[in-house]
């Protein structure tokens, strides 16, 4: 599953018969493509790609993106400027956990860096890289929408908010134990919050 | 203690289930709405509230609905606005959590009142989680008759649909949430034509914010005359504040317009003073685009006049010695925060956000963070403040969508107010190398800016 050496997608039509989507994520699919007026179905193309993301391990690489313009029935340019127009969609490939901390204005004034300082030297990377196990990236990303419970980071469909170093510890752990991949799609997150 | 319209029931166990919802009298808009009025009506009595939308911009939501097109035979649309990006704000992502039937009827009544038989909800793709809670709402709504074919056998149907995001800031302005929902790049269309007549697929279209449509519950529920006696002149009813920064007791609150700043700054009830016993800097009102405004400004305005939260009292004075009320995204700094410092951190938001169609903001937000961040590590000097006013300047009303303004006004405003603190980096070039000075200690003592700058 690496990054097509050229460029943005594929014309190799072998590397395209590589990937498939599940059965559950195409049932899905083809549920959002129904919301939409006739000849409107490109309209599905944000909330598949999210899907399409969790499907190829959390990165839309260009095989990825190829079958999204195969079943939407459009360009594979139209996908490619879209995934790489929004922030949520991984061009490269990710850690399982994807730790976007916040940097803006209200996080960064009740100790965000800090948060950030403190990741980074317990897991040994910088901000944009990935730990050699595959397990965690780490980012910084901009305004959550989590500024009253400032500083926060999101990991997946996960909002962890009010940040100490403790809770990073407790939050690292957790996830290394678990070792699964964390979407934005997981279903899971709503009852435990 | 204010009067609340929204929240009012937030604090009952189970308010996100639609039996509990339903027992306090969620749905009653519907009901009424439907069964007794008509669409003109509804419009009429949102025209009566005064209710201005809440996202940020404070237009009037009665006129932008007596704007839509309705030629015969091409469907219209409601698209609610819920990409809630603003830095500062997460007033609609609490809404929608806590109490998400609120938004469910606000946008049933809303739907109805403009003939839409099809809607949508915009959401923020960092909300995921809270797209989940819409959908679960929305299938209770749909399995109790509220939506879906003849409600309460009118003869009127609607479908409703939560549409997620890919995360971007600029999908906040409308066209460009259009441009989102239809699967393309967020980038905002030039106007006109308006959304009202050619939005979502060519058809008319109203967007609306979260709160917004929230606030039509009560306006159909009670009146629009009732809701308009509620605060000050042009600013009525109520506002959810996100109140955030250095404040002792961060949240969202739901205030009614015309509250005094001081009181929502300092009284327990809301914000409940400064946090750590330190003495206040400044406050951004309304979110990351509107003016900062320094210490002694914040509570009084130049003239002397307490400043009441509303739309009118906070812009008083205009940009000289005002701000705006915004999407109420209100940031309290303390008297240790680097107003160089934060005004790169916007800087750098703003550019990393543009999407790049115009050449004064995609050029122009680069170039201020670039020459922000050279000032904040000390390695600037006094002709880059002068070039920082005047990069802004050239923003400023030369962009297709608001965006080039809110990068603009923030950075024109610090150096307006806080001139003392960039010309300190420039003097003292040592004293900022610490790449967190002014975090745990005052890099200089706190200096009111001149009332008449």
């Amino acid at each position: 599953m690496s990054a097509h050496p050229t460029g943005t997608h594929s014309f190799d039509p072998a590397l395209r018969s590589q990937l498939k989507f599940s059965e559950d994520a195409m049932a899905t699919i083809q549920k959002i493509i129904s919301r939409y007026p006739e000849g409107k179905s490109k309209s599905a193309l944000l909330p598949i790609l999210h899907i399409a993301q969790a499907e190829n391990e959390g990165w839309l690489s260009p095989e990825a993106m190829d079958l999204v313009a195969q079943i939407l029935g459009i360009q594979a340019i139209e996908v490619f400027e879209v995934a790489s127009f929004y922030s949520m969609y991984n061009l490269q490939p990710v850690g399982k956990c994807h730790l976007e901390v916040c940097r803006t204005s209200s996080c960064w004034s009740r100790g965000a860096e800090d948060i950030v300082d403190y990741i980074s030297k317990k897991l040994n990377i910088k901000v944009g890289e990935t730990t050699p196990d595959g397990m965690f990236t780490l980012k910084t990303v901009e305004c959550l929408g989590s500024c009253g419970s400032a500083p926060m980071l999101q990991c997946g469909a996960e909002y962890h908010e009010n940040l100490t170093e403790a809770k990073v510890d407790a939050l690292l752990d957790r996830f290394r134990s678990e070792n699964k991949r964390h979407n934005y799609t997981d279903l899971d997150y709503k009852n435990s919050k | 203690m204010g009067r609340k319209l929204l929240l009012t029931h937030e604090n009952v166990p189970g308010i996100q289930t639609y039996e509990v919802y339903r027992s306090k009298g969620g749905y009653a808009s519907v009901e009424k709405a439907i069964k007794t009025m008509t669409p003109e009506a509804i419009v009429e009595e949102v025209k009566t509230s005064g209710l201005r939308g809440r996202g940020g911009a404070g237009f009037p939501t009665g006129m932008k609905w007596s704007f839509l097109a309705k030629p015969e035979g091409v469907p219209r649309y409601l698209v609610c606005n819920a990409d809630e990006s603003e830095p500062g704000t997460f007033k609609d992502r609490y809404l929608m959590e806590h109490i998400p039937h609120l938004l469910i009827e606000g946008m049933i009544t809303s739907s109805f009142a403009l003939g839409a038989n099809t809607s949508f909800i915009y959401i923020r793709g960092e909300y995921f989680y809270v797209s989940r809670i819409l959908e679960n709402a929305i299938a209770e709504a749909y399995a109790n008759g509220w939506l879906g074919k003849n409600i309460l056998g009118s003869g009127y149907d609607l479908d409703l649909y939560v549409q997620v995001g890919g995360g971007a800031y600029i999908c906040g302005e409308e066209t460009a949430l259009l441009e989102s929902l239809e699967g393309k790049r967020g980038n905002p269309r030039i106007k006109p034509p308006f959304p009202a007549i050619a939005g979502l697929y060519g058809c008319p279209t109203v967007v609306n914010n979260v709160e917004t449509i929230a606030a039509v519950v009560p306006i159909v529920n009670d009146g629009g005359e009732a809701y308009s006696k509620i605060g000050v002149g042009r600013s009525t009813g109520t506002k959810l504040i996100s109140a955030s920064g250095n404040i002792n007791k961060p949240g969202v609150y739901e205030i009614e317009l015309g509250l005094p700043v001081e009181e929502f700054i300092f009284s327990d009830e809301y914000c409940g003073g400064i946090a750590n016993g330190k003495r206040m800097k400044a406050c951004v009102p309304g979110g990351s685009s509107v003016p900062i405004l320094p210490d002694n400004l914040v509570c009084k305005t130049a003239a002397g006049e307490p400043r009441l939260m509303t739309y009118e009292s906070l812009s008083d004075g205009g940009f000289a010695t005002g701000s705006m009320l915004g999407s109420g995204g209100f940031i309290v700094y303390d008297e240790n925060q680097c107003i160089v410092r934060n005004t790169w951190n916007f800087s750098r938001f703003y550019h990393h956000e543009s999407c790049g169609q115009c050449s004064p903001c995609r050029e122009g937000t680069g170039w201020m963070e670039k020459v922000l961040h050279r000032l904040e590590k000390g390695l600037g000097n006094m002709d880059d403040i002068d070039l920082l006013v005047d990069v802004a300047r050239r923003i400023e009303g030369n962009t297709i969508c608001p965006l080039g303004d809110a990068a603009a006004w923030p950075v024109a405003a610090a150096v307006r107010h806080f001139r003392h603190e960039f010309e300190y980096h420039v003097n003292f070039p040592d004293k900022v190398k610490d790449p967190k000075h002014g975090q745990r200690e005052p890099i200089m003592p706190v200096a009111p800016a001149p009332v008449n700058a």
